[in-house]
């Protein structure tokens, strides 16, 4: 509970974050920015987990629990992500969208 | 009495067509014609046992009887069902006689003239296939089965006329004459299920047997009438078409002739002696009920097509020019005879007498045919020419070949004292007795039999001397012993007892031989045969003088009164032209089109939309975000409302 | 004060955000995502989670952005400038943001929130509890499978990342 700040401004600052990461996926060229963005979209849903928690039902505790398993998620995705980018690098010697685009029709 | 052993006769056929047929290649000619022979010379002693032992021992108080040897083969009622086995009775027996020397005559005059053939042993499978069917057919207890081995002899037939089947024109012969007699088998088989579905069996004893106290069949069926006339009536007609189709009667006599471009011994053996009497076997073997449905409407109708028949043919075979041809249309000829006498026949005694006659000229008939055909084979062999212009005078190369050939014309003529003056005598007879204008055309059809025969005798072995490429020989030995045999049964034929062996209600009678009729008969015949001699004898040109004079009526006659032409228009131009070429276009445009009009449409559209599948994860993402706010939006608006 | 530190907080998010996703040089927009990150533990402490911020700070702030910061400087020159995207493929995306983030914000605001009346801190204690519960309301289960989880991408990163040797 923050004081003077309602629900509504925290929902509303983690939507535009959400849809931030939303516009960056859909823009970006480079897979390592891409996977940057994702970064955001996980982070604005965690907040969203955090925020509903303490501000609707503080007596329970499942939005804490599930923002630790987010972060857990997400880090988890990164590493694996990496390493994907890193040996498709090795095979392609790129890490462009562009270049990637194998399973065209 | 038990001829429970017959049942050889057709599996030895079949055994012969399976080993031939699977091994082929591999067995060598010298093999298989002596193993062809040797089969059938084994089914040629059991059928002549079987013959000798019924017709001595068969009688039971004066009566031939039946003997039945069968399995329940498929069941469809309690008392309707197909039956496999065989029938023992006079007139089976007698078959079994025609066929098994007939075709053991072939076989061993084919291993003479197909000697070098490349399908030696291909061509001894078909003749044993065929020999199968034939016995099958002979033996058959019931209709059903009787179809079955009707069926098997037509396809061995279409075998054995395409052999040559890098011919064109034989394989066109083989197209038609399937084709022809399929069609004529449809009404046959329609026939078939109308009697089993009007008196519930198919088995030839309960559908033929007489009740001898009141003269009519055993049997009785609802008389459900259909145009006037009873069902049965129009069954029995259509059984007949179907024999009408087999035995080449008209209007369904045009396969005949092409046929003869088979090899020439399945012409003596098919075309000629045994195949195409079926149609004969069939009315037959159900005399009873031709007789005594409706007082023998159906009967008549037979006796009307076979005198047309026998007519027509005759005239035909006037003034054709390939020797097998000749002998085709009289071979059509023959069969009205035996047709027509069977038509004339009543069933009691000597009543019977056309019934008699018929199958008595069914097995003369067979021989001296047979003979001519093997004749004509030897000829062919001998100059490879199938035309009359290009024969003559060959009398002095072939001398066994000239005197078997002059019997057997001698005998087809009536010339008396050879086989074929007895048994037309009695069909003379039978018609005489029974209708007169039948009667009449039958002579005139014996006149003109004697003219058109030694037309070919004086035209192969006498007329215009002829320079030869090489010169014509003797055929060997293993051709000329079949016709030495055949051209003994051609006369000693005649003199068989027929009418103590063979009659409609399976009791013996006297038949005594007609002197008047006789005479008349014989003289009629050797009229034509001294035409043909002041004609053919030497060189000149009466026969043009003549066919110039006759002009229109000779053009009709040698293009065979239009018959085939008549055909390819009914089917060309009406059936193809009105009915097919619409229904094609139909399909083709219609059907067709909208069907590759829908797999055009979705192919143009699939390359259309092909490019959404862009492979980049982001414009999938895109599709799936603005999807979700698409159905987000549609939920909401409907939660407000 | 709070309600003020919240808007500063606010504004560098979204500040920082869109200059992750806009900016041209690849290590630059890695530190604007790393400022965002703190700035989101800075909210996590404004609502009295001071264990979630702490994670923040220490799995994204110490790890996941340093692995990013790796893989970059792997595959990339620092000076490496990003391609340029497409303006009529920003329009689209920022259309499709702009979009969804109405239809978001709408729903947001339409929907009449219930605040609590009470008001509970979340401590460590209880959610160390919650976790290892196997009780009723316990979360053992997911615990057990994200940790398994997580051994799995340990083990298939190394794998992955390893890849063929040049000469096999």
């Amino acid at each position: 509970m923050i004081e003077g700040i309602s629900i509504y401004e925290i929902l509303t600052l983690s939507s535009i974050l959400f849809f931030i990461g939303v516009y960056g996926f859909f823009t970006r060229e480079n897979l390592i920015t891409v996977l940057m963005s994702i970064e955001l979209i996980l982070n604005a849903s965690a907040v969203n987990f955090v925020v509903i928690n303490t501000y609707l039902y503080p007596d329970f505790l499942q939005g804490s629990v599930f923002s630790i398993f987010i972060i857990a998620m997400a880090a988890a995705e990164t590493a694996l992500a990496i390493a994907i980018i890193i040996n498709l690098y090795k095979l392609v010697a790129s890490v462009e969208v562009k270049d990637t685009q194998k399973l065209k029709y | 009495m038990d001829f429970s052993y017959t049942i050889l006769i057709p599996l030895i056929p079949l055994a012969l067509f399976v080993i031939l047929g699977i091994f082929s290649k591999k067995i060598p000619a010298s093999i298989s014609g002596w193993m062809g022979s040797l089969g059938l010379g084994v089914t040629f002693v059991l059928s002549y046992y079987t013959a000798y032992q019924y017709y001595l021992n068969g009688k039971v108080n004066g009566i031939y009887q039946t003997f039945v040897y069968k399995i329940n083969w498929m069941n469809f009622t309690d008392k309707l069902h197909i039956d496999m086995g065989v029938l023992i009775d006079p007139i089976s027996v007698m078959m079994l006689v025609v066929v098994s020397t007939i075709s053991f005559m072939v076989h061993l005059y084919s291993r003479g003239y197909m000697k070098g053939d490349d399908g030696y042993t291909r061509f001894f499978a078909y003749l044993a296939l065929f020999s199968f069917s034939m016995f099958g057919l002979v033996l058959a207890t019931n209709l059903f089965q009787i179809y079955i081995f009707w069926e098997l002899v037509g396809v061995s037939s279409f075998l054995l006329i395409g052999y040559y089947y890098t011919k064109p024109s034989a394989v066109s012969a083989a197209k038609k004459a399937f084709i022809v007699t399929r069609f004529a088998d449809f009404g046959f088989l329609v026939g078939i299920l109308i009697i089993g579905y009007y008196t519930g069996t198919w088995d030839f004893q309960e559908l033929n047997a007489v009740d001898h106290e009141t003269g009519s069949l055993v049997l009785n069926w609802a008389s459900t009438s259909f145009m006037g006339l009873s069902v049965i009536t129009w069954a029995l007609i259509l059984v007949f078409m179907g024999g009408a189709g087999k035995s080449a009667m008209l209007p369904f006599h045009i396969w005949l002739p092409d046929a003869m471009e088979g090899p020439t011994p399945v012409s003596a053996l098919i075309h000629a002696a045994t195949m195409v009497v079926a149609g004969v076997y069939l009315v037959a073997r159900l005399f009873p009920m031709y007789y005594f449905v409706e007082d023998g409407f159906a009967l008549q109708i037979v006796a009307y097509v076979g005198a047309i028949s026998s007519l027509f043919a005759a005239i035909i075979a006037l003034t054709q020019h390939d020797i097998k041809r000749v002998l085709a249309f009289s071979t059509m000829s023959q069969i009205g005879y035996m047709i027509l006498a069977l038509g004339v026949s009543k069933y009691e005694g000597h009543e019977g007498l056309g019934f008699m006659a018929s199958m008595f000229h069914l097995f003369t008939h067979a021989m001296f045919k047979a003979l001519l055909f093997l004749g004509a084979g030897s000829v062919i062999h001998a100059i490879h020419s199938n035309y009359l212009q290009d024969m003559g005078g060959l009398r002095k190369y072939m001398p066994i070949t000239h005197i078997t050939f002059l019997i057997a014309a001698l005998s087809i003529s009536g010339v008396p004292f050879f086989a074929g003056f007895f048994s037309k005598d009695e069909i003379l007879a039978a018609a005489y007795e029974n209708n007169m204008l039948i009667y009449i055309s039958s002579v005139f059809v014996a006149g003109l039999t004697a003219f058109y025969m030694f037309r070919l005798y004086f035209g192969i072995f006498w007329g215009k001397e002829k320079k030869y490429e090489h010169t014509p020989h003797e055929s060997p030995m293993s051709m000329t012993i079949p016709m030495i045999f055949l051209a003994f049964m051609s006369i000693a034929g005649g003199y068989i007892h027929f009418s103590k062996y063979v009659t409609a209600d399976h009791m013996p009678f006297e038949a005594h031989l007609n002197y008047y009729l006789a005479a008349i008969a014989s003289t009629v015949g050797i009229i034509g045969i001294i035409l043909a001699y002041v004609f053919y004898k030497k060189e000149n040109n009466l026969s043009e003088r003549f066919s110039h004079a006759f002009g229109v009526f000779y053009k009709w006659t040698y293009n065979k009164f239009y018959f085939d032409e008549i055909y390819l228009f009914v089917t060309k131009k009406i059936i193809f032209g009105l009915v097919a070429t619409p229904a094609a276009w139909f399909d083709k445009n219609v059907v067709d089109a909208s069907m590759i009009g829908i797999g055009n449409v979705t192919e143009s559209f699939s390359e259309k939309i092909k490019g959404m599948q862009s492979g980049k994860f982001q414009d999938y993402a895109m599709g799936f975000i603005s999807g979700g706010v698409v159905i987000a939006i549609v939920v909401f608006y409907l939660w407000i409302n | 004060m709070e309600t003020i530190l919240f808007y500063i907080l606010a504004a560098l998010i979204v500040i920082f955000a869109i200059a992750t996703v806009s900016t041209r040089k690849i290590l630059r927009a890695v530190i604007y995502l790393l400022f965002v990150l703190i700035a989101i533990s800075g909210i996590y402490f404004l609502v009295d989670y001071s264990f979630l911020g702490a994670i923040q700070l220490t799995v994204y702030g110490g790890g996941v952005i340093v692995l990013i910061i790796f893989s970059v400087l792997l595959v990339h020159h620092i000076e490496l400038e990003l391609e340029v995207t497409p303006l009529k493929k920003k329009l689209i995306a920022g259309l499709i943001s702009a979009v969804g983030l109405g239809i978001t914000l709408w729903a947001i605001f339409t929907f009449p929130f219930t605040n609590a009346t009470t008001y509970k801190s979340i401590e460590v204690d209880d959610i160390g509890r919650k976790l290892l519960s196997y009780g009723e309301g316990g979360y053992i289960l997911p615990f057990e499978v994200i940790s398994v989880l997580l051994l799995a991408v340990m083990v298939g990163a190394i794998v992955i990342a390893k890849g063929k040797k040049l000469n096999e």
